[in-house]
């Protein structure tokens, strides 16, 4: 009854970022969204990678995994091929609190696309008028806008360079619509800290109750290491068993950021090294 | 005491042995013997190296010591074991140079005996209620029985004679274990020899739970421990890892969709302690459990392999005065911190840890700083620890339970600068089962309910271990895991 996690289909959607579909039939049952998994590339030496899981089939029995190349690790996962196994534990985390609020706006930044489309399909079952605002720093970032676009009421795209939709960061357009009457009644933001920060002061001042997902450093995810411990309103919050939603305005961001750095210059090494081992193999690929 | 060679400890015991006639020996005589020490490798080496610190005993060594048991009718030994293991039974082996059978002795009780020999803190169990040890004024002049069961466990390792347990003829009847930790693999060995089918439960991708993500390897090798769950593997016990039972199946379903007809919870420690003080969230500081399970379970100490990463210190405060601050001082300074204290409000008598672990942790450099408690995490201007600010205590009137009571001093805050914090003063629960599963009883803090049969508030399920006991030790999660597995058998008969 040994449950082997294989890698069914991989594509990579960008230069850094790819999606993986893999076999784990009863986390595809389980997740929920808003939900994470954490994988390893393998058992010896791996380093236990939190993911959020962008899609899952119960039928075929496949979560999807969409995931950037940002260091080591996540490199060493990009070699995987399908047909390779990984390890895979989850559904982790609680699922997004989803009911009939209204109006709900949900905002991705670059990577952070991916979890959210789950939420907004959720939301969009529930029964509320979904806006979804995409935004990447560069069109080649955009992702999910297929999936967005099939399941939202709206989708507003911005990149920083304008090579897709507005040039414009994702709170330009969130502002406008806070400021609609009658404004939205809820706020979902997830993507990179900074973003998620920049959407909880956007709405701060509107008083729109506004949910981010956090992304911190983990190892086990169970509830036992505390690394990805968090003050939310002045309480120490462990984001795998607490999380990984909570209410922006309350998360400390300045202290999340520092302690997402705590490794920044060892990873930044072990980046730069993998990343030459990731184009040597790709060559040796176009090669043969 | 300067460090000596296992070959001294070899021909000292080996000269001794043979002015000794073993069946001659007055009690008297046998008092006399002297205590066998445990041969190490060198402070100034092991300081740097993750090799295990605590070579072994000879097998010259060991018979002597044997014959410093004196077989008491009463076995006083037995009763402060938490498995029952037969001591001056498998003793008196030992003496006889029977190690194998020595080894079967044991193993009727304790199928884990290289571990328990290791890790028991047997000067508070076995040992400490031992004759020997009374006539001669100290709990340190015992018969060394950990020393001697690890001896025994070893040889019988080191010489391939390590024997499968027999699993009963198959009973139909499905038992699932959660978590591969010491409560857990235990309950599974007692299990699967009634004939059950067992399977165990793993979040991580390794079994052994605290034995492999919070013991360091020179405490307890891994492949030890691996091979201990391979024993479990010939019996027929199945493993399913990376499955957090909670999130990817709910307990209740394993029973009424899974066809399971009992489970055992053995979850172990969850969220970890912190102090409770200013500045705990800065970069730098880290509970007990993330360092080790980075070094030990992510093996973060080899460096440029594993993915991984640690932090890496210079001056490191280790909070807590139990084995779990021991381990973290010890693996800090192996990791290459230049000087790790241990700050404890009580004094060296009181501390929870094992004693030897103290004295390793002394003579291999790290410093102790008594009576004290820091009361504030300082950090610089990008958000990392810079220090701590230190309360100083003495000891006052005794408390309740007759132990002096360290009073703060007032006005004695001090700084003391560090890189790192590692909080090590213990585990809340872990919610995931509990939240999960609405009917199952936990007190507030969140420890399993269980009656004297580890059995939970509900049918079929029991849990033992750290979940219901809060930290304790591996042994007392194995006593608990044996019992639950004798209620278990007991109801699927």
């Amino acid at each position: 009854m040994k449950t082997e996690h294989r890698i069914v289909s991989k594509r990579q959607l960008s230069e850094e970022v790819y999606r993986i579909e893999v076999l784990a039939p009863l986390v595809a049952r389980e997740r929920k969204a808003g939900q994470f998994v954490v994988v390893m590339y393998d058992e010896e030496y791996s380093e236990r990678i939190p993911l959020t899981i962008a899609d899952a089939d119960p039928e075929k029995g496949t979560v999807t995994l969409i995931f950037q190349t940002v260091g080591a690790s996540t490199h060493k996962l990009a070699l995987k091929e399908p047909g390779d196994s990984i390890v895979l534990l989850g559904p982790l985390g609680n699922p997004t609190h989803i009911e009939k609020f209204g109006w709900a706006v949900c905002v991705g930044g670059g990577i952070g696309l991916a979890p959210l489309h789950p939420i907004v399909k959720a939301l969009k079952e529930a029964g509320n008028r979904v806006t979804v605002i995409s935004g990447a720093r560069t069109a080649e970032l955009l992702i999910m806008q297929d999936e967005m676009n099939a399941v939202a009421d709206e989708n507003i795209v911005v990149t920083d360079d304008g090579t897709a939709g507005r040039k414009a960061l994702v709170t330009v357009p969130l502002a406008e619509l806070c400021a609609a009457s009658p404004p939205p009644d809820i706020v979902v933001a997830i993507g990179p800290p900074i973003m998620m920060k920049f959407c909880a002061e956007t709405t701060r001042p509107f008083g729109i109750k506004t949910l981010a997902s956090l992304n911190t450093i983990m190892i086990d995810g169970t509830g036992m290491c505390g690394g990805c411990r968090v003050s939310v309103g002045g309480a120490t919050k462990f984001v795998c068993v607490d999380g990984p939603e909570f209410d922006a305005h309350q998360v400390d961001w300045g202290q999340m950021m520092s302690r997402l750095g705590a490794y920044k210059d060892i990873e930044k090494e072990a980046h730069e090294k993998c990343h030459l081992e990731m184009s040597i193999k790709q060559l040796e690929k176009e090669r043969s | 005491m300067s460090h000596m060679e296992t070959s001294f400890y070899q021909q000292a015991a080996q000269a001794e042995l043979e002015k000794i006639h073993s069946a001659a020996l007055t009690p008297r005589a046998r008092m006399a013997i002297t205590v066998q020490d445990m041969p190490c490798q060198d402070p100034e080496v092991r300081r740097h190296n993750m090799q295990e610190v605590a070579i072994g005993y000879t097998r010259e060594q060991a018979m002597l010591e044997a014959e410093r048991c004196l077989q008491c009718k009463n076995a006083p030994c037995v009763a402060g074991c938490p498995v029952k293991i037969d001591i001056p039974g498998f003793i008196r082996k030992v003496k006889e140079g029977d190690f194998t059978g020595a080894g079967q002795v044991i193993k009727q009780t304790n199928l884990l005996p290289s571990i328990c020999g290791r890790v028991c803190p047997q000067e508070k169990q076995c040992q400490l209620p031992c004759t020997v040890g009374k006539a001669l004024g100290g709990v340190d002049k015992a018969v060394q029985i950990g020393r001697l069961e690890r001896f025994v466990a070893d040889y019988e390792r080191e010489h391939g004679l390590q024997t499968v347990p027999h699993a009963g003829p198959s009973s139909g009847k499905r038992v699932a274990i959660v978590g591969a930790g010491p409560a857990g693999l235990t309950c599974a060995v007692d299990v699967r020899r009634e004939g059950h089918d067992v399977a165990v439960f793993e979040a991580f991708h390794k079994a052994g739970g605290v034995m492999v993500y919070g013991i360091p390897e020179f405490r307890l090798p891994k492949a030890l421990v691996a091979s201990e769950a391979g024993l479990l593997e010939s019996m027929g016990v199945q493993f399913e890892m990376n499955f957090l039972v909670g999130r990817t199946r709910k307990l209740s379903s394993l029973l009424k969709e899974d066809g399971f007809d009992a489970v055992f919870i053995g979850t172990g420690a969850g969220l970890p302690k912190f102090m409770d003080i200013p500045g705990e969230n800065l970069v730098g500081v880290f509970s007990a459990n993330e360092y080790l399970t980075r070094a030990n379970l992510m093996k973060a100490y080899e460096i440029g392999k594993a993915g991984t990463p640690i932090y890496p210190s210079r001056r490191v405060a280790v909070l807590g005065g139990g084995n779990v601050a021991m381990d973290s001082a010890r693996m800090a300074m192996r990791l290459g911190a230049e000087e790790v204290r241990v700050l404890y409000r009580r004094t060296r008598e009181e501390m929870p840890a094992r004693a030897e672990e103290v004295g390793h942790a002394m003579e291999e450099g790290i410093i102790f700083d008594f009576l004290a408690s820091p009361t504030k995490v300082v950090g610089d201007d990008k958000g990392k620890v810079a220090g701590l600010e230190v309360l100083s205590y003495q000891l006052g009137e005794p408390d309740e339970s007759g132990r002096r009571k360290p009073v703060p001093i007032r006005g004695s805050e001090h700084f003391v600068p560090f890189d790192t914090v590692i909080v090590a003063i213990g585990n809340e629960s872990n919610p995931l089962i509990s939240r999960t599963t609405p009917d199952l009883h936990v007190d507030r803090h969140g420890h399993i309910i269980v009656d004297e049969k580890q059995k939970t508030s509900l049918d079929r399920v029991y849990a033992g271990g750290d979940i219901v006991l809060g930290a304790a030790t591996v042994i007392l999660a194995m006593g608990e895991g044996r019992r639950a597995a004798a209620a278990i058998n007991e109801v699927l008969q």
